[in-house]
């Protein structure tokens, strides 16, 4: 077993760079997130970080509703190109415009508790 | 070969305590509470307990506070937390260790204050690093994602959903226990304030207080201690995920896997059930766990709950307690699914009562559809 990674603070420290990475195995090129030691299933820890191509599509989506003068927001599930699915927001367009299979593609945000992985319309 | 030990175990005691508010109590005073009515139903007192199996809301030692508060000295000891799908999961291993003989009465237990503590569902684990910064609200817009992408594909609407709960409400109008028991209009669920697309505030369980527990013994000890004791047949679960962005399937849950090894466990099927209770946190899991149970087929939930069908009257009854979403919901459902079918199979379910229901079906679920954990008791004509 090669020396094990450190998932959440690697990926955190590329986040910081504004690079949003996925983790790749380098046997069988199945690519792994949320990041772990591990390749889920085979326990493989072959893995390396690589740029993920920011596409995706829009699995699901709900509008989180919010007491005024808080504004609502959406919460999405993305279909990463590269295969793994991950939680996220949808932003530049209102939440009740976000559509299941909406081509999307992912942005590094600064937000207030720090950067996060977010996604725009593709077309926008 | 299944290896379960079917019928080999039976429920001899079976009670709630505390449904509602219970101001001043703890949430251990509460399970307390239940465990003293459940073990009188069967003659017993808590130092005869020698296998306990308890999960609380706070309390990730409980199995330690609880035998010390209780007076119980354990050989056996589970504090097994899979979310609201637990104490299904105690059922199981309770079985197993009664039937090896490792030892002779089993307690599970489960009590919260949380409506009078907080009046807020207690949240029992901490939100996960690749949720948090989207702010999701816990657990129900995991929920809603599943209920959006199951309307997505297979066209279910929010009044279908509304059928869910309008069921519910009926049949907590007949359970004098029942905290919501003022009619409901499916108007009245469809355009309720929205809390996570597509769920709304009637499409969600309540925050109450409650407690619930049941004592299992093996079946041969089982005659002399109830006139009427309720055999468990099969008891079965699976894991999937725990975050939403990990579930499979957002449309198909662990609930396929856990019924088809209980109604080989149990020698039934979806058709022989008379009752059924299922953890309804939100109005989609009924309709998710009816199809992954086999009682309609996948994506026809929706048509399934219409007209009326899972209400009194209908034709097959779906949580006659009034379930989480009017009858109570003390943070974790599992054992009040199983407390409510004890009672349907004794005969002793008043105006709910399910007429000769001698098989009935228990469906617990945990964190976000992540642990689902199937029981199917019968009576002993079913043997």
């Amino acid at each position: 077993m090669q020396a094990l990674l450190h998932p959440e603070a690697e990926f955190q420290r590329h986040l910081e760079a504004g690079r949003f990475m996925l983790l790749q195995s380098r046997r069988n090129g199945a690519f792994v997130h949320p990041p772990r030691v591990a390749v889920p299933g085979s326990g493989d820890t072959d893995l390396q970080w690589v740029a993920a191509s920011g596409r995706g599509t829009v699995h699901s989506t709900t509008t989180v509703r919010c007491k005024p003068p808080a504004s609502d927001y959406n919460v999405v599930l993305v279909d990463l190109a590269e295969g793994p699915r991950m939680m996220s927001t949808v932003v530049g367009i209102a939440p009740s415009e976000v559509r299941i299979g909406m081509p999307v593609h992912a942005r590094v945000d600064r937000a207030e508790d720090g950067p996060r992985v977010v996604f725009v319309p593709l077309s926008f | 070969m299944h290896g379960f030990p079917r019928g080999k175990t039976a429920i001899v005691g079976a009670a709630t305590f505390g449904v509602g508010k219970m101001p001043g109590f703890e949430a251990i005073d509460l399970a307390a509470g239940a465990s003293l009515l459940a073990l009188a139903e069967a003659g017993l007192a808590p130092s005869d307990v020698d296998a306990l199996f308890i999960a609380q809301p706070q309390d990730t030692l409980a199995t330690l506070s609880f035998a010390e508060y209780l007076g119980i000295r354990p050989s056996i000891s589970d504090n097994n937390r899979s979310g609201g799908s637990a104490f299904l999961l105690h059922l199981e291993h309770a079985a197993l260790v009664l039937d090896a003989g490792l030892a002779d009465v089993a307690l599970i237990a489960y009590g919260s204050n949380q409506a009078t503590a907080s009046g807020k569902l207690v949240q029992t684990s901490r939100p996960s690093v690749w949720e948090a910064p989207y702010k999701p609200m816990r657990p129900i817009s995991s929920y809603a994602l599943a209920a959006a992408r199951h309307m997505h594909l297979y066209g279910t609407t929010k009044h279908q959903l509304a059928e869910v709960a309008v069921a519910a409400r009926q049949w907590a109008q007949l359970n004098p226990e029942a905290v919501m028991r003022e009619p409901l209009e499916l108007d009245t669920v469809v355009n309720a304030r929205m809390v996570s697309d597509p769920l709304g505030v009637r499409d969600c369980c309540l925050v109450t207080d409650g407690a619930a527990a049941v004592v299992l013994v093996r079946a041969d000890r089982a005659r002399d201690m109830s006139a009427r004791p309720v055999y468990l047949l099969a008891a079965a679960s699976a894991v999937t995920h725990a975050d939403i962005a990990a579930m499979p399937d957002l449309t198909v849950t662990g609930a396929r896997e856990s019924g088809a090894r209980a109604y080989a466990q149990a020698g039934v099927k979806a058709a022989d059930i008379d009752v059924v209770q299922v953890y309804d946190a939100f109005t989609i899991n009924t309709l998710l766990f009816l199809e992954d149970l086999g009682f309609c087929a996948k994506g026809e939930g929706g048509a399934f709950v219409e007209g009326g069908r899972i209400a009194p009257g209908g034709s097959l009854p779906v949580n006659t307690s009034g379930g989480g979403l009017s009858y109570c919901h003390p943070g974790m459902f599992g054992l009040f699914t199983v407390v409510e079918s004890v009672r349907q199979l004794r005969g002793e379910a008043g105006a709910r009562q399910v007429r000769d229901a001698r098989l009935a079906l228990a469906h617990g679920n945990g964190g976000v559809l992540s642990s689902q954990a199937t029981a199917i008791f019968g009576t002993h004509d079913v043997l």
